[in-house]
């Protein structure tokens, strides 16, 4: 098992550092170039989730990545340390009524290019997704 | 450096924007609002958003497209997409945008639908 943790800070930069690690992590584990741009996709909109929704770009909170290959499979673990929320309570974006909304489309994309999707809240507090993309 | 350059045309009374780079969050999403606003602000509300040189784009970047297309159009103008590669194209289906935008494979065929 390959495996790679970084921490980040709050901000918007972090997003494409994020991108990077785990476009590196991905080209390790010998992924191709679609399951590449799935996994850079996925964590840009999960770290920016983190930033801007879980620790309100408070610098004084960190985003913590996992990324874990195990034999068939890539996981990416991004965690922030906000209140939380409840996935189910977010818009549909793709409802007539919120298709000239301007955001909230980062997890229909998460869930789009990423094969499982789970969210939980971990002991410390805080939001933790976790993503499996098929190798 | 920006992630993405803007570049202005005129074809007629249309403007016609040429983007190159990425447009995702920050850095380019800002680029594209600031140009549009930029080119409204001129008075010219005809625009053609040429996408065929962005090779990325994230949902804050396609968020900027639905901000720009509602802005041109509470200023009575129009908003059309030129060029869209197939990930673009993927993305602007998922989020069901497609039913949104007008949507040009050919420049000339986009500017006559102006008229």
């Amino acid at each position: 098992m390959n495996t790679h943790e970084i921490k980040l800070p709050s901000r918007i930069e972090s997003v494409d550092a994020a991108a990077e690690a785990a476009d590196e992590f991905a080209k390790q584990c010998g992924c191709g170039d679609e399951c590449v741009y799935a996994l850079d996709l996925a964590i840009r909109e999960s770290v920016a989730n983190a930033v801007k929704h879980g620790n309100k770009f408070d610098e004084t909170k960190d985003i913590e990545i996992s990324f874990i290959e195990s034999g068939d499979a890539i996981e990416i673990r991004v965690r922030d340390f906000g209140t939380g929320f409840s996935v189910a309570d977010v818009p549909d974006p793709t409802d007539p009524e919120n298709l000239l909304k301007s955001n909230g489309r980062g997890i229909l994309f998460m869930n789009s290019f990423m094969d499982e999707i789970k969210w939980e809240n971990p002991p410390g507090g805080g939001l933790q997704v976790k993503m499996r993309k098929k190798l | 450096m920006s992630d993405i350059t803007i570049t202005e045309r005129q074809a007629g009374d249309v403007t016609i924007l040429d983007l190159n780079g990425k447009v995702t969050i920050g850095e380019g999403s800002v680029a594209l609002r600031t140009a549009i606003r930029r080119v409204l602000g001129e008075g010219k509300s005809k625009i053609l958003l040429n996408l065929g040189g962005v090779g990325y784009i994230d949902s804050s970047g396609i968020g900027e497209l639905v901000s720009s297309f509602t802005a041109v159009n509470k200023e009575g103008g129009t908003l059309k997409l030129l060029n869209l590669t197939q990930k673009i194209q993927d993305l602007l289906a998922i989020t069901k945008l497609l039913t949104v935008f007008d949507v040009y494979e050919d420049e000339a065929e986009a500017l006559a639908s102006y008229n």
